[in-house]
């Protein structure tokens, strides 16, 4: 009998179906690898596990029972433990206050006793922690292992790990394994969030693949292959191909970008000596899972954040880094990952439009108010925004908001656009219009970087397909003979040596 | 059945413009309990309080008198707020344009006042610059919390203000803690005859026009108010956020600064301890009402000076305390800063 088991849960989000009649169920003494691409409704489940979130439909047994579990506290009642991607550590507090914060058995605390226990149960595990240790002073890793000895404080027999190795270092990542290994040996079970195919071959006895809130597949680890894994994870394709063959391989490079590199706050890389060039007339698409390093890579060419390492130039020119005002001097059009850091809500959709080009309608420091309201109900109009030049832009529509961002940035005539997830959050008919505008900028003459976690929209749209993995580029396939299973093989790392099959 | 559903999103625009009227309302409900606990009716004391001030004529100069300093701290703070910088330390800013104003004053030699005036105007705008420099750069650096820094130099400058009172500049002629009064060149002019209403109510409408236009027609002006509102877009949109901070906190300084200039060059024409009775606090509130903008500051000023001068002859009359205006005003600032949350939302009918 399993440990646990969740029958036909069904959890909705207004009209997203997160998690659509999953049934998943834990044996004892397992490492239970739950896969799928970001979105696909892996953390959405195993919050319901944790009590975070209430199932619409569907029920959940413990031990054959079954409970309902309408808190946190329900579920460490029930034996699971959780530990987030973001820690729930108090930094000020030691280690021993923070395992047993919210767990004191009685109001007095006994201190010695406590800092006995912890330190015996990071024994079990064969790990050594400092029980007076500051947390704050720790690494990520190690806070990552206060997180742990917190659910076994609190008696978990169940542990969920959301994506536990996204914020560790491979030495890090070795040493949670190895904690992992001994927990099973003791008849702990573990659930595994990931989107890594090797993780899932390392650690794992048992695989299920979410995709689009469903469950597409449940094997025993060691029956599959990465190859059949990631085909599931990504999906088989079946898009109308039109994808555009008139590639000007010959035209001059517009954006050429070199050896980017740049670590996160805690020193963990997300770049790693990242190159790749964009030619006028031409759409190259960045493909890969969600973390490889797009946002870092989106970052650094909208002007947002500054590598550590490299370089970039458009149209000959050096692209300062972390000046994004520079960037619409030299003509690049930037569309962000998260539109609302794009636009201010709180000011008018004419003043939106104006602002990145605010010195045009500024004389003398004033502005030029009958200007910009002339060109703004020229976009408007020329962009189809539903909207009037004086409406607050928070008013609008996300299809509407992103189309404001574009009629700012490509009413410019840019020499590059990049394009960050364009489309995320839209509907068909806004998705359609963004589409059709990226390939006017195309046509135009335009350098054309499009970064998108859709895997659909690239190969519609780009002439050049780069892989990202890891913080490089792992491949490189001309649109019209990309294939999508080596895509999603190098997409999730299936196989790290590049492949190049570019004509 | 009707049922309803509170929504996240803005509230319809006919909403927003009753807010505040709705804010006044539930105020004087609640203060209507102490005034019968005081042992008057609430509606003579509301009588007393709003429309009685305004029927006599030294009442209504009063009310611009009083209206003066809070409008310049409300047009100061207001500034500041705009670009996302809780600047709360208009009152120390208050005392150091105080400060500069007496100093300018007393020492320049001088009979004219179209000289005299406008350098105590400037000393004073610098004076409060300078007090606001510290925390706006420590904001805009290290990312030190500046409704800390600036709340705290508040009391940093009255003990400063209290040592240069009882120590080189007690007066000499009363032996007061006080400065040595300003040179008749250095005492505004009165506006309205037989009253306390002086230049400094000029200043005050002058300034918040030009912060009105700066806000609004200005690129300057409409940077600032992008960097309140969505600093990470304003980032992507090329503006120079910090640069942008550190300007709107440095002329919310300097406003401040005029404040203090206009209370010792209008009114008490010499530097005391007590040239401020919270003005600078209650620019906090006069911005917050006005909803952060000029012409809403304006009338808050003028609210808050009424129900000051109200309380003044509430108590007179009805022997209820004085002290019935500061409760208004503190409780006014709480109901209007909870009504403010009602702009997120808009009640739906489900059917």
């Amino acid at each position: 009998m399993p440990v646990l088991e969740m029958r036909g849960i069904t959890k909705r989000f207004g009209a997203l179906v997160a998690n659509d009649q999953i049934t998943f169920d834990i044996e004892a003494g397992e490492v239970h690898a739950l896969l799928g691409e970001n979105g696909a409704g892996k953390s959405t489940l195993m919050k319901i596990l944790y009590g975070l979130y209430q199932p619409d439909e569907g029920e959940i047994h413990v031990q054959g029972q079954r409970v309902s579990l309408k808190s946190p506290a329900d579920a460490i009642a029930q034996g699971i433990g959780f530990v987030s991607q973001h820690f729930a550590l108090i930094p000020t507090f030691t280690v021993t206050e923070n395992v047993i914060l919210g767990h004191e058995k009685q109001p007095i605390l006994q201190h010695a006793a406590m800092r006995r226990q912890v330190v015996e149960t990071a024994e079990k595990l064969r790990f050594n922690i400092d029980p007076d240790a500051i947390v704050g002073h720790l690494s990520v890793g190690q806070q990552q292992r206060v997180e742990i000895l917190k659910a076994l404080y609190r008696g978990c027999r169940v542990l969920i790990l959301d994506e536990p190795t996204a914020v560790l270092t491979p030495q890090d990542t070795e040493k949670l394994f190895s904690i992992l290994v001994e927990l099973q040996r003791q008849g702990l079970s573990v659930v595994i969030i990931t989107h890594k195919l090797n993780e899932v071959f390392t650690i794992s006895q048992r695989v299920t693949v979410l995709r689009l809130g469903k469950v597409v597949g449940r094997e025993q680890t060691a029956n599959t292959s990465q190859t059949e894994l990631s085909q599931m994870m990504v999906g088989r394709q079946t898009i109308p191909v039109t994808r555009n063959t008139d590639h000007h391989s010959q035209n001059e490079i517009k954006l050429n970008v070199q050896n980017l590199t740049m670590a996160d706050r805690s020193g963990a890389p997300r770049l790693r000596g990242l190159s790749l060039n964009v030619r006028a007339q031409e759409i190259v698409g960045v493909a890969g899972v969600a973390g490889n390093g797009q946002s870092e890579l989106v970052s650094i060419l909208t002007g947002m954040a500054q590598p550590q390492s490299g370089s970039a130039q458009v149209s000959g020119n050096v692209m300062p880094f972390g000046n994004p005002g520079a960037l619409s001097q030299l003509k690049v059009a930037r569309i962000p990952e998260d539109r609302l850091k794009g636009v201010i809500g709180d000011l008018s959709v004419a003043d939106n439009l104006m602002l990145e080009q605010v010195g045009q309608f500024t004389r003398a420091g004033h502005l030029n108010r009958k200007q910009i309201r002339e060109y703004a109900e020229r976009l408007i109009r020329d962009f189809h925004i539903k909207a009037a030049p004086d409406d607050p832009a928070r008013t609008l529509s996300g299809g509407n908001i992103q189309k404001i961002i574009l009629a700012r940035s490509l009413a410019q005539n840019p020499e590059v656009v990049i394009a960050a997830q364009p489309t995320r959050g839209l509907d068909i008919g806004a998705t359609e219009y963004v589409h059709q505008k990226l390939l006017e900028q195309k046509q135009r003459g335009a350098a054309v970087l499009l970064i998108s976690e859709d895997l659909d929209e690239i190969l519609v749209l780009s002439d050049r397909v780069l892989v990202i993995f890891e913080g490089m580029i792992v491949g490189e396939f001309a649109a019209n003979d990309a294939d999508i299973d080596v895509l999603g093989a190098l997409m999730t790392g299936a196989s790290s040596e590049k492949v190049k099959t570019h004509a | 059945m009707l049922k309803l559903r509170i929504e996240r999103g803005s509230a319809p625009v006919w909403f927003r413009a009753i807010i505040p009227v709705i804010a006044v309302l539930i105020t004087f409900i609640l203060v209507s309990a102490l005034v019968i606990v005081a042992g008057a009716s609430p509606l003579s004391a509301f009588f007393e309080l709003l429309i009685n001030p305004l029927t006599k004529t030294t009442a209504r100069a009063d009310i611009l008198m009083m209206a003066t300093p809070i409008l310049l701290t409300g047009i100061a703070v207001t500034v500041a707020f705009a670009a996302g910088y809780y600047n709360i330390g208009a009152e120390g800013q208050l005392y150091a344009g105080g400060i500069a104003a007496a100093w300018v004053g007393t020492q320049l030699q001088t009979e004219s006042s179209v000289l005299m005036i406008p350098l105590m105007l400037i000393a004073g705008f610098i004076a409060g610059m300078l007090w606001a420099l510290l925390p706006a750069i420590l904001k805009v650096r290290l990312q030190v919390d500046e409704v800390v820094t600036t709340l705290l130099l508040n009391s940093v400058m009255l003990f400063l203000v209290s040592a240069l009172l009882n120590g080189p500049w007690r007066d000499p002629v009363s032996g007061w803690p006080q400065s040595p009064t300003i040179l008749a060149a250095a005492q505004f002019p009165v506006l309205i005859p037989r009253s306390r209403v002086h230049l400094g109510a000029i200043v005050a409408v002058i300034v918040a026009l030009v912060i009105w236009w700066v806000m609004s027609r200005t690129r300057f002006g409409i940077e600032v108010r992008a960097v309140g509102k969505n600093r990470d877009a304003a980032r992507f949109l090329g503006i120079p956020v910090g640069n942008r901070i550190l300007m709107a906190a440095l002329i919310s300084g300097g406003i401040a600064g005029l404040a203090g200039v206009s209370e010792v060059g209008g009114i008490h024409y010499y530097m005391t301890s007590t040239l401020s009775s919270n003005f600078g606090y209650i620019g906090v509130i006069v911005a917050t009402l006005g909803a952060l903008t000029v012409p809403g500051a304006i009338l808050s000023a003028l609210f808050l000076a009424l129900v000051n001068r109200g309380a003044i002859s509430a108590s007179r009359e009805l022997d209820v305390p004085v002290y019935l205006g500061d409760v208004i005003q503190a409780a006014l600032l709480l109901v209007g800063l909870a009504t403010l949350l009602l702009n997120r939302y808009r009640i739906r009918r489900i059917r």
